[in-house]
């Protein structure tokens, strides 16, 4: 099998925008779940609301789209109620760190086992370019029109801090790296977090001097910096840059983890 | 064969829905509803079922929403400000046709209000408090016995027409215990079939669509937007979604004398009390302390789809007479639906009616 062959053929043409990073990161999703070997009646796709959250609709197995922030909750009674399925949840930076931060943190902790991928563009892509939590301070959206004076969630460190069994970020560029983390992700007993930096060339990208959509691309490619380089870096005592994006494998641990057949009752 | 219990009432509306076949519950501690969510959390370990406490209640019935699509027979339990969170998912299981049982025991309110204190101050939010136009069933036991019966119930009729069914107790029946007749076995009737092959949104029997499980291989798509019978989203069609949120609607209240739930005493008195939840103990007393005097009595367990055909069994009244624990929500309702004078009788802070109060009204213009 290919990863197409999981798409929905009949929903296409699908609604992003010329140059969104989105079908990048649902490919790589779709490869790594394609090479899990998984039957697609065993494999659900859960979402909340935004650009993100419109990828179950164009997957060809059964899929949740709920509402705005609650796709960890819905998924977490889908997984709960039965746990032969493979949970795979797509979200964004709003829906998640922001409307849906609380499930997040939640999920984490009881590290059910779900994968989730979140499609972090920065901006709330699909109500015309609000700042949102993971907007970097200083850029502009229509909400914040003088630059962006909140500070930026880390959303992997917070996976981290909450609990997760996996946490991976990279990027749109990333590609062959995102699909074989999605793949750990998939693999790891427990809560996965898979975060990956995506263009939004309609709404972030415009308002922030990248004109083109490679612009944006070439720099999120240019300002990750791989775990691994970091850590030699800080041993060195180098100082980290404070706009570089760390990526990289950041957790893989195994602590005990939810959604499995429940143990035995004990009398 | 039947076995007597003596139970309180939140414990039997728990106990109905494991006897219903209730395998999943989530939910968040509120008071007066707790006792529901902690017997779950005892019992449904023991019958291979799942108690998950979750963190709000907009997680709770999202969680509940997300079982029943994998088939479990799923419920939440709460209260005045958790069910008012709740209220944008339960919009969600509407559009979505999605089965769930949804335990409200009343207490006072707006807003935090008075916790331990009966009320019926959501009778109208149950009906419209999701956003949108869609049709709900919403029962009200009066006795420990009718939140066994009804909970058993709200999963039988949440199957059959894939929506929503709130128990909409309050505190006094909620925690009251009383003497209870358990049976063996309760009705258990399942969720439409679905045909393979067939667009999964499609009404299949009358105006509902067969239920399309998943892990079945069916590749069910479901969203809160606005969707065509293959499921997929179609929200900028004026038609469609007009076709749509009326069948949401016409489904349940074209069934309303089926699903209608009433006892009628006295049909041709004069004046008549008509009573649903706590309050209808009161009338009850009210009945018995004059077993000389005709006083009419519609007593009410399904309040949504409200039974408005009832109102006409009582071919001579001159007066309703409307006890709530609000401040007049179904006394209106019932204005909607008859030229009879209707009396409301409101009772607001947590204490019943008490029959002096119920009788004197009766008496002024006996």
């Amino acid at each position: 099998m290919s990863f197409e062959d999981w798409f929905r053929q009949d929903r296409l043409p699908h609604i992003y925008c010329a140059g969104c990073g989105n079908g990048t990161i649902i490919n790589c999703t779709l490869a790594a779940v394609d090479s899990m070997g998984w039957k697609k009646e065993d494999t659900v796709f859960v979402s909340g609301i935004g650009c993100s959250s419109r990828a179950p609709g164009y997957i060809v197995t059964d899929s949740l789209h709920t509402t705005h922030g609650r796709a960890l909750a819905f998924a977490t009674g889908v997984k709960m109620a039965n746990p032969k399925f493979h949970v795979i949840v797509f979200t964004g930076d709003g829906d998640l760190a922001a409307i849906g931060g609380n499930h997040f943190i939640h999920a984490c902790r009881r590290n059910i086992d779900l994968t989730v991928v979140c499609m972090n563009n920065q901006i709330y892509g699909m109500t015309g370019g609000q700042g949102s939590p993971t907007t970097p301070r200083g850029c502009l959206s229509t909400t914040t029109p003088y630059g962006c004076t909140e500070p930026a969630f880390d959303l992997s460190e917070l996976a981290i801090a909450a609990g997760a069994n996996y946490v991976a970020r990279w990027t749109s560029y990333h590609v062959k790296e995102l699909e074989r983390a999605v793949k750990a992700g998939l693999e790891t007993p427990g809560f996965s977090f898979i975060e990956a930096l995506v263009q939004c060339p309609t709404n972030f990208g415009r308002r922030n001097k990248f004109r083109q959509v490679a612009d944006q691309i070439e720099y999120l490619k240019t300002h990750s910096l791989l775990k691994a380089k970091r850590d030699r870096m800080l041993e060195l005592g180098e100082a980290i840059p404070d706009d570089m994006y760390i990526i990289g494998e950041l957790m893989r641990r195994n602590r005990p983890a939810m959604g499995f057949a429940p143990p035995e009752a004990k009398p | 064969m039947t076995r007597t219990e003596f139970w309180q009432g939140n414990i039997a509306s728990a106990e109905g829905a494991l006897a219903a076949g209730c395998r999943f519950f989530g939910g968040y501690p509120i008071t007066p509803s707790t006792e529901i969510a902690e017997h779950m959390a005892v019992k449904l370990p023991k019958k291979g079922g799942v108690f998950i406490q979750m963190e709000d209640e907009l997680a709770s019935i999202a969680s509940v929403i997300g079982a029943s699509w994998t088939g479990a027979r799923a419920m939440t339990a709460t209260s005045g400000p958790g069910f008012s969170l709740m209220m944008e998912n339960i919009g969600y299981a509407a559009m979505t046709e999605t089965p769930c049982v949804i335990v409200n025991v009343q207490r006072g309110g707006p807003s935090t209000g008075q916790p331990t204190m009966a009320a019926q101050g959501d009778m109208m939010q149950c009906r419209f408090g999701s956003h949108g136009d869609y049709a709900i069933i919403a029962l009200c036991p009066a006795s420990v016995q009718e939140m066994y019966d009804l909970t058993a119930k709200a999963f039988n009729l949440s199957d059959r027409y894939r929506v929503p069914v709130f128990l909409m107790a309050d505190e006094v029946i909620g925690h009251m215990r009383e003497r209870i007749l358990v049976p063996d076995t309760v009705e258990h009737t399942g969720r439409p079939a679905f045909v393979p092959g067939t667009p999964p949104f499609k009404p299949t029997s009358g105006l509902i669509p067969g239920f399309p499980e998943f892990g079945k291989g069916y590749g069910t798509h479901v969203t809160g937007l606005t969707h065509d019978e293959r499921g997929y989203p179609c929200a900028t069609n004026p038609g469609l979604h007009a076709t749509l949120v009326k069948r949401l609607v016409d489904k349940i209240e074209s069934a309303t004398e089926e699903l209608s739930d009433f006892d009628v005493i006295n049909p041709d008195a004069e004046q008549v009390f008509i009573a649903y939840g706590a309050p209808v103990r009161t009338v009850q007393q009210v009945i018995a302390d004059h077993p000389d005097k005709k006083i009419g009595f519609l007593r009410i367990r399904t309040v949504w789809p409200f039974p408005s055909h009832a109102l006409a069994l009582f071919k001579k009244a001159r007066r309703f007479i409307i006890p709530e624990l609000n401040l007049g929500q179904i006394a209106r309702e019932i204005e909607r639906h008859t030229i009879v004078p209707v009396v409301s009788v409101p009772k607001l802070g947590g204490d019943l009616h008490t029959p002096a109060e119920l009788s004197g009204i009766w008496e002024a213009e006996a």
